[in-house]
């Protein structure tokens, strides 16, 4: 049974939570496609929260007056459930329904408790679903903080389902016995037939996503600054972002004579067309196109999966001195050259005038930075949480190259404008030998580039 | 990118009460959904009336139901954000009916960019009104001159909104703790400024500061 899930929504760049205020809708409820079916407030806005997709609301997850972080599941949608209550009337169909249980999440009030107690039990279904159906976000809270596996508690709510009143009586009178003889935790549970697990911890949540700064002692001489929010949001991310993927950098040196070249030739064109193509449109143009081949690069792990983006968004890190932001060219494999060089002056601009939109920092799939035109040769950027790998572009400047010479077929010295770049990637996903060849592929495309790009 | 051209239309309503205004809002939210509308903004004034938001406590209404009612003064729960407030003739009120979709799907700008509005009708009448960094709305020395409370429905579309004093009688504010926040005063534009304030003018500034910041 394929479920939608329901995010908290981004409800603007700054807004990082939000508190459920009300439920439109109700477990077992049919919704249409964008009607609303929650409420929630942050601050001094209330919004209406649309449901992505039609179905039957089968799971609230974060209860009214509980405040949850942007992107957490707050619901979940079965969009089969349309189907499925529009032929239940008719009776010939069911025996068709896939299972019982499914049949119980539509029909809540039809069906007798005792029929539900057995079919909810069905072979058929898994664990999860019957734990689902089978109890309430908080109910499972509560069990999983308190390591007791609902299956042993008997429920006395709708559709068996074990209420919270359920749970808080379990718990108490095994409790009780507990107080008479106080044993170790693991006895306890052992006693009460309840396996022995380890403790789920939240450590690993608040290590992924809490960040505390140690503090320093000041000195006579020092002045103090609160870090305003850019510099805030900024400095959390880093450490995040570090603590999350482990870094690997691999570095790649890249002719731009035949961009020179090209640049050079185009020049007045350009000029004409009130184009701006920077090196650094050059490079995410052949990002964008490399990517494509190299769907590891473009992915981000995600608990134990990897999702593959679906889009090239290029986030271009900008430098507000002081601050740093990332606008993202979405789509940038679709766009020609100019496009993304005319899409990098504009976001860039609009980013060093504090003009850009939420959607316009969001999203990217891989980011660029070049530090490079401020004349550092080399760096090891972070590689932004959310994406597997970024790309460093160094210093571009004239080298001395050994070159050989078509002519004669002799190695000679030759003046080349080259740079190093360094790509930052995550090795869980993107082992080191990809890493090579992705920047192979990328040196290929740019000592090569297509005049027509 | 360019910011869409946003073509803005102007009703202005009078004194309404309180209910009316709230059918009336739900019924144009539907038609700017359905684009039948123009973003709209809606300039009023209320009969005494108290309302609690959604993180209202009724423990910052001052006075039990009976008082209210010898008072004069009506009570609505509503959904929008914030905590209770007041509105009563001499207040401005703007309902901005808006689709935030094109260019502004951002809650805390247009929270900020509301607060913007307040702040240059108050400098166009040349009082210096401030943001606080401990909540929404718009506050000069002597207190609280203009509340925000809004709320955004499916679509990205806007009501509720904001309520300026112009030449409110503040003392009604003391039937409440104005949006819980317990030490706050109040002012309006009469007291800022010891002097009678014309609300017809007070209105063009408000249309002219709504233009100026929307369009940006």
């Amino acid at each position: 049974m394929a479920r939608i899930e329901v995010p908290m929504p981004q409800m603007g760049e700054s807004i990082a939570e939000g508190t459920v205020s009300k439920w439109l809708k109700q477990v077992g409820d049919t919704v249409e496609r964008d009607e609303p079916i929650l409420e929630i407030s942050t601050d001094k806005v209330d919004a209406e929260i649309p449901a992505p997709s039609a179905g039957i609301l089968v799971e609230v997850v974060v209860e009214e007056g509980e405040t949850v972080e942007v992107g957490t599941v707050v619901a979940l949608i079965d969009p089969e459930g349309i189907a499925l209550v529009d032929t239940t009337p008719d009776k010939t169909l069911e025996p068709d329904l896939p299972s019982g249980s499914k049949k119980i999440i539509e029909l809540p009030d039809l069906v007798e408790p005792a029929l539900v107690a057995t079919q909810t039990l069905d072979v058929n279904q898994s664990a999860e679903e019957r734990l689902r159906t089978r109890s309430t976000p908080v109910v499972r809270k509560i069990a999983a903080e308190h390591g007791i596996d609902l299956a042993n508690i008997v429920g006395s709510g709708h559709a068996g389902r074990v209420t919270k009143q359920d749970i808080v009586a379990f718990m108490e009178s095994s409790g009780a016995t507990e107080a008479e003889d106080p044993p170790t935790i693991s006895a306890a549970r052992a006693r009460d037939g309840i396996p022995i697990q380890s403790e789920p911890s939240s450590l690993w949540d608040s290590f992924y996503k809490e960040v505390q700064h140690p503090e320093y002692q000041v000195r006579p001489a020092d002045q103090v600054e609160g870090m305003d929010k850019m510099r805030r949001l900024t400095a959390e991310h880093m450490v995040v972002a570090k603590r999350i993927a482990p870094h690997v950098h691999s570095f790649i040196e890249i002719d731009f004579s035949i961009i020179d070249r090209i640049r050079t030739l185009s020049r007045s064109r350009w000029e004409a067309q009130n184009a701006r193509v920077s090196y650094t449109a050059f490079v995410a143009w052949a990002v964008s196109r490399v990517l494509r081949d190299f769907p590891m690069v473009n992915s981000v792990v995600s608990g134990n999966n990897i999702i593959y983006r679906g889009n090239v968004n290029l986030g271009m890190a900008v430098d507000l001195n002081p601050g740093l932001i990332v606008p993202v060219v979405h789509d940038a494999d679709h766009l020609g050259l100019i496009g993304i060089g005319n899409k990098i002056v504009d976001l860039a601009g609009r980013a060093r005038a504090r003009k850009l939109m939420p959607d316009e920092i969001q999203g990217a799939t891989f980011t660029i930075t070049n530090p490079g035109v401020l004349g550092t040769v080399v760096g090891l950027p972070v590689i932004p949480k959310g994406t597997s790998a970024i790309l460093g572009i160094g210093s571009i400047e004239k080298r001395v190259a050994v070159v050989t010479d078509q002519q004669t077929e002799t190695d000679v010295i030759a003046i080349r404008k080259r740079s190093l770049f360094s790509l930052g990637y995550d090795h869980r996903i993107v082992d080191g030998a990809d890493a090579a060849r992705f920047l192979s592929a990328l040196k290929e495309m740019l000592e090569s580039f297509p005049e027509d790009a | 990118m360019n910011s869409p051209h946003r073509s803005l239309a102007v009703r202005e309503l009078g004194t309404i009460e309180y209910s009316e205004a709230l059918e009336l809002q739900a019924h144009l939210i539907r038609e700017r959904r359905e684009a039948t509308i123009p973003d709209t903004i809606l300039l009023l004034e209320h009969p005494h009336v108290i309302t609690l938001g959604s993180s209202s406590d009724y423990a910052h209404v001052l006075l039990d139901a009976g008082e209210l009612e010898k008072r004069g003064i009506a009570l609505f729960e509503v959904g929008r954000g914030g905590d209770v407030t007041y509105h009563g003739p001499g207040q401005l009120v703007v309902y901005p009916i808006m689709d935030l979709k094109p260019d502004r799907k951002d809650l805390h700008r247009y929270l900020r960019d509301l607060e913007s509005v307040l702040i240059k009708v108050a400098c166009s009448f040349g009082v210096q009104a401030n943001r606080d960094p401990s909540g929404t709305g718009v506050f000069t020395e002597l207190g609280k001159l203009g509340a925000i409370g809004v709320r955004v429905s499916s679509g990205w579309i806007t009501s509720h909104g904001i309520a300026l004093n112009v030449s409110t009688k503040l003392d009604f504010f003391k039937t409440i703790v104005p949006c819980g926040i317990r030490d706050c005063g109040v002012s309006s534009l009469e007291r800022e400024l010891q002097a009678p304030v014309c609300m017809a003018e007070v209105k063009e500034c408000m249309v002219e500061s709504f233009k100026q910041v929307f369009s940006s």
